[in-house]
């Protein structure tokens, strides 16, 4: 095998691992050993191997009873190659009309090899979707627009010219209870973030979950002084960046 | 002009001053000054009346305007006496409500407008006030804001400046502010906005005569009284200021203010747009130039520029003018933590909506039972002895009427007094918020729930009560479940019939088939009506402890309405039906159905004439059998028969008073499909649940 080729194969078998990692983790916590190995049908002590390796490259920090957990640079770059796995099922599904058992395994080849420009532009024909077949979440992209609007706007720059963002953007829906953040992305179009914005939930607004409502209920928040709630459908599209925990109510 | 107006308004301050009001740092409910105050009701109020009688008379017109449930019903009823219904819920009142108070010398006309969040023409309600505000021109209007959430009425506040009406600010519900710990500086929110401001807790009638003497002075000694609307951060300001004049320049006809249609330029609102584009190309040529360059200054759409600057502005003001108190959590928190638990949550709501059923059954059962003994005189007459036009005129019209009082509104009463007050309580919100993802299943989110259990009163409020909703499709998937929801009605026949014939717990099997058909129904339709569920965003209030005045005038409210709908068709159907019935039409039709009839439902052949009085009322189905055969039905029908027909009775179309309101609000052709579906509904279940109990007895 020819050395670069090899390499390829590293390179994306890491994003393999990270890409299960992120999905069987849910709110950033431990993955046990034996999940990942039954998830990719890769024997324990393979993965406990691979496993190591990702934590001395800083992916993931690892401990051998706990399990494994993402790195902030191992949630980025698995965030990353989780959105174009999903936006990808969604244009084989949408577009290219593909049967649904081919999705994931086509996605799965056709997404280490997607460049970032070639994922913005995915998004864009797509009109910005918030969900691949499966009813996973896409997560958001790190372009450092504020809402779809703007990038729409500004599609004729370059990514190199506008830059990526550093930190990590969550979906409301996806925080726990009293975890609080800044608004700093809104998905969709003009109608929904008109009507975010008239409720006061503004790019750069404070907000902090209250209470998420069991059985994938709507989520509880906290904005200038009231009290807000939110469907999860419209809250899978409002990302912050996290600013911690505060304990008073 | 501006200057005069400047001056008004310094002159009014100043007048502030030296009257004394109810300020927050004093505010104490229990000082004798205050208990004088709740005393001191406004006594004189007129009921709602109608435009065209009062023409000749001058009337002072003041609109109350503000965000969803900060008590602006609660003001216009303590003002006019109205019977306006208010309710926890966003965005109740659709329908301009109208009132008359005579203060002071004065004739006023007080105006409820619904309540918004922004003046965008995102929905209806939004369209109608800045439409009210723009083209009516109500003489004041009262800026009425929940003191506990401030920054967020704010918002609106800022907005109605900019519409540069009179303006008066009524900060209402000091009381859950100072429960929440917040206290509010309102001499400081004055000079911050330029407008005089007065605490009220509109609930117990404080600070009302202070609000209408405040509203009185204006109106006296300021008529050219000018609002000066808050100033913009520097960028957004300069190209307000440019466009305000660039417009003022083309001397266009637009009704609204000039500076107010900048904004909405620049805020790319399509309405005003199109207004302003039948007269003046080159404006909209300018805004787009000027919005897009606040775009490229600040790299966000312009409409989400001047959002983030007015809620910048809001939060600035209120931060000067509140200070919050540590507190201790309050109890309030504590049971809203309680009833959001992810445990006892469920147990709460399932005991509210539960409770509320048992109450309306139990109470109901009561009222009736009265009702019926003094009704007792009422016996259906047989139409060979007395002649038809008597039977058509006693057995129909005046038993449809009898029915109506002994049957509907003993359950009505006790179910929407109930109702009123857990919703204005504010449990029904959490309630709605644990629902949410069960309601998802059939397409709607935890707001419907409230049409749905009103459903199990009475379906023709449920159906009213649908414009809660956001969308027709949202609408007409609701009115499609309640439609099968266990109203009063059919309770009584399954109770008429099944409970007394066969036996309790066949009764209580039935009520949960109907239970599953509602869901099942919803979720077909809702796969197979097009479009997209709408998000839910709400409003969490804070829990209050409800009126009992306000139960009972909302309760009146509702019923009245009621009765003014359906009592005329139920009467008019029901003596049609009996005329039908006397002069022999009934028993061609009843064997024209009898291949379903006996057939496929293993019923008797009468049993299709009981079906069509049972679509009038549903409890006609058992009126029907006992004007017939008398009480001893066992002796005509077998048990599997009566679960049948209590079943297929059930499902198999929505009453007369139902399509009526349907009709209203979806047109025929929406009303006619459901009709079908239930149709077909009943007689599939029908049909398959005598197949499968059959055997067993």
């Amino acid at each position: 095998m020819p050395h670069n080729q090899r390499d390829k194969k590293i390179s994306e078998n890491i994003e393999e691992y990270l890409e299960t990692i992120y999905r069987l983790s849910k709110n950033g916590e431990q993955v046990k050993t034996t999940r990942i190995s039954k998830t990719l049908k890769i024997a324990p002590g393979s993965v406990t191997q691979m496993l190591k390796r990702l934590d001395k490259m800083g992916f993931v920090e690892y401990s051998q009873y706990k399990g494994v957990k993402l790195t902030d640079s191992g949630f980025k770059t698995a965030k990353s190659i989780t959105r174009k796995h999903r936006l990808l099922e969604r244009f084989l599904h949408d577009i290219l009309k593909l049967k649904n058992n081919l999705l994931h395994d086509q996605a799965c080849e056709m997404e280490h090899s997607l460049s970032d420009e070639a994922e913005r532009a995915l998004c864009q024909v797509l009109e910005h979707p918030d969900k691949c077949p499966d009813d996973y979440l896409i997560p958001a992209c790190d372009l450092p627009f504020a809402s779809c609007e703007e990038c729409m706007a500004r599609r004729d720059e370059e990514i190199d010219q506008v830059g990526k963002r550093s930190e990590n953007l969550v979906p409301i829906m996806e925080l726990k209870d009293k975890q609080q953040g800044k608004v700093s992305f809104i998905r969709g179009d003009y109608k929904i973030i008109r009507r975010l914005l008239d409720m006061g939930i503004t790019i750069g607004a404070k907000i902090r979950v209250i209470k998420v409502a069991p059985l994938s209920g709507p989520v509880e928040v906290a904005i200038r002084d009231s009290k807000l709630v939110i469907g999860r459908d419209i809250a899978c599209n409002v990302f912050v960046e996290l600013t911690g925990e505060e304990n008073h109510s | 002009m501006m200057e005069l107006g400047k001056n008004k308004t310094k002159k009014i301050l100043s007048s502030l001053k030296s009257n004394e009001i109810l300020k927050t740092n004093d505010y104490n409910p229990k000082t004798k000054k205050h208990q004088h105050r709740r005393r001191k009701r406004f006594r004189y109020g007129f009921n709602s009346f109608r435009k065209k009688q009062d023409q000749d008379e001058s009337y002072i017109t003041i609109a109350l305007a503000g965000n969803a449930n900060v008590g602006k019903s609660v003001i216009f009823n303590e003002l006019t006496g109205s019977n306006q219904i208010i309710g926890n819920w966003p965005g109740k009142t659709v329908e301009i409500a109208e009132g008359k108070l005579y203060f002071e010398g004065q004739n006023i006309k007080i105006i409820d407008l619904p309540g918004i969040y922004s003046f965008y023409t995102y929905s209806m309600e939004e369209s109608v006030t800045r439409e009210y505000i723009a083209f009516e021109k109500p003489d004041l209007v009262i800026n009425v804001i929940d003191a506990s959430v401030l920054e967020r009425n704010l918002f609106f506040t800022i907005q109605l400046l900019e519409m540069k009406v009179p303006m008066l600010i009524c900060i209402n519900q000091m009381d859950i502010a100072q429960q929440k710990g917040i206290v509010i500086d309102t001499n400081k929110l004055e000079a911050a906005l330029k407008v005089p401001v007065v605490p009220t807790v509109a609930i117990r009638g404080e600070g009302l005569h202070e609000l209408m003497d405040k509203a009185v002075d204006i109106l006296d000694d300021a008529y050219n009284y000018q609002i000066n609307p808050i100033e913009y951060g520097a960028e957004v300001e300069r190209r307000i200021k440019s466009l305000t004049r660039y417009i003022e320049s083309k001397e266009s006809e637009i009704e609204y203010p000039s500076r107010w249609v900048a904004i909405k330029l620049l805020e790319n609102d399509p309405e005003i747009r199109k207004m302003v584009e039948s007269e003046s190309r080159e404006v909209i040529g300018r805004a787009y130039q000027l919005a897009g360059e606040i775009e490229k200054i600040h790299e966000e759409p312009s409409f989400a520029v001047i959002a983030s600057e007015r809620y910048a502005m809001a939060n600035r003001i209120s931060q000067g003018a509140q200070f919050q108190k540590k507190l201790k959590t309050s109890f309030a928190e504590k049971l809203d933590r309680m009833v959001t638990h992810r445990v006892y949550g469920y147990i709460i709501s399932a005991l509210v909506i539960g409770g509320l059923l048992l109450w309306t059954f139990v109470v109901g059962d009561f009222l009736s039972g009265i009702l019926s003994d003094a009704f007792s005189f009422f016996q259906p007459i047989d139409p060979q002895v007395s002649g038809s036009i008597v039977s058509i005129l006693w057995n129909g019209a005046f038993g449809g009427l009898v029915a109506g009082v002994t049957l509907i509104i003993p359950f009505v009463i006790p179910f929407y007094f109930m109702l009123s007050l857990i919703e204005n309580s504010g449990i029904l919100t959490r309630v709605a918020f644990m629902m949410d993802s069960a309601m998802h299943r059939i397409g709607l989110h935890g707001k419907a729930l409230i049409p749905l259990i009103l459903g199990y009163g009475c379906n023709v409020p449920a159906i009213e009560s649908t414009r809660i909703l956001e969308n027709r499709r949202e609408r007409l998937l609701a009115a499609f479940a309640i439609t099968f929801a266990p109203c009063s009605a059919r309770t009584i026949v399954i109770m008429g019939l099944v409970a007394l014939y066969v036996n309790i717990w066949w009764a209580l099997a039935l009520y949960a088939i109907d239970i599953l058909v509602m869901l099942i129904a919803g979720r077909i339709a809702y796969k197979v009506i097009p479009g997209e569920t709408s998000g839910l965003i709400m409003e969490m209030h804070s829990f209050k402890i409800p009126s009992l005045a306000v139960a009972f005038k909302q309760t009146w409210k509702r019923t009245k309405s009621l009765i003014y709908l359906v009592f005329p068709v139920y009467i008019i159907a029901s003596a049609l039906i009996q005329a039908l019935y006397a002069f022999g039409f009934l028993t061609p039709i009843a064997n024209f159905l009898a291949p379903i009839t006996v057939f496929w439902l293993g019923l008797p052949v009468f049993a299709g004439v009981v079906l069509i009085f049972g679509a009038v009322r549903k409890e006609y189905t058992i009126l029907m059998l006992v004007a017939l055969f008398g009480t001893n039905l066992a002796a005509v029908l077998t048990p599997v028969q009566f679960i049948i027909l209590a079943l297929v009775s059930m499902l198999f179309i929505p009453c007369l008073s139902t399509i009526t309101i349907m009709l209203r609000d979806f047109g025929w052709k929406a009303t006619g499909t459901i009709a079908i579906a239930n149709i077909i509904t009943a007689m599939l279940v029908g049909g398959i649940v005598f197949r499968i109990i059959n055997p067993f007895f």
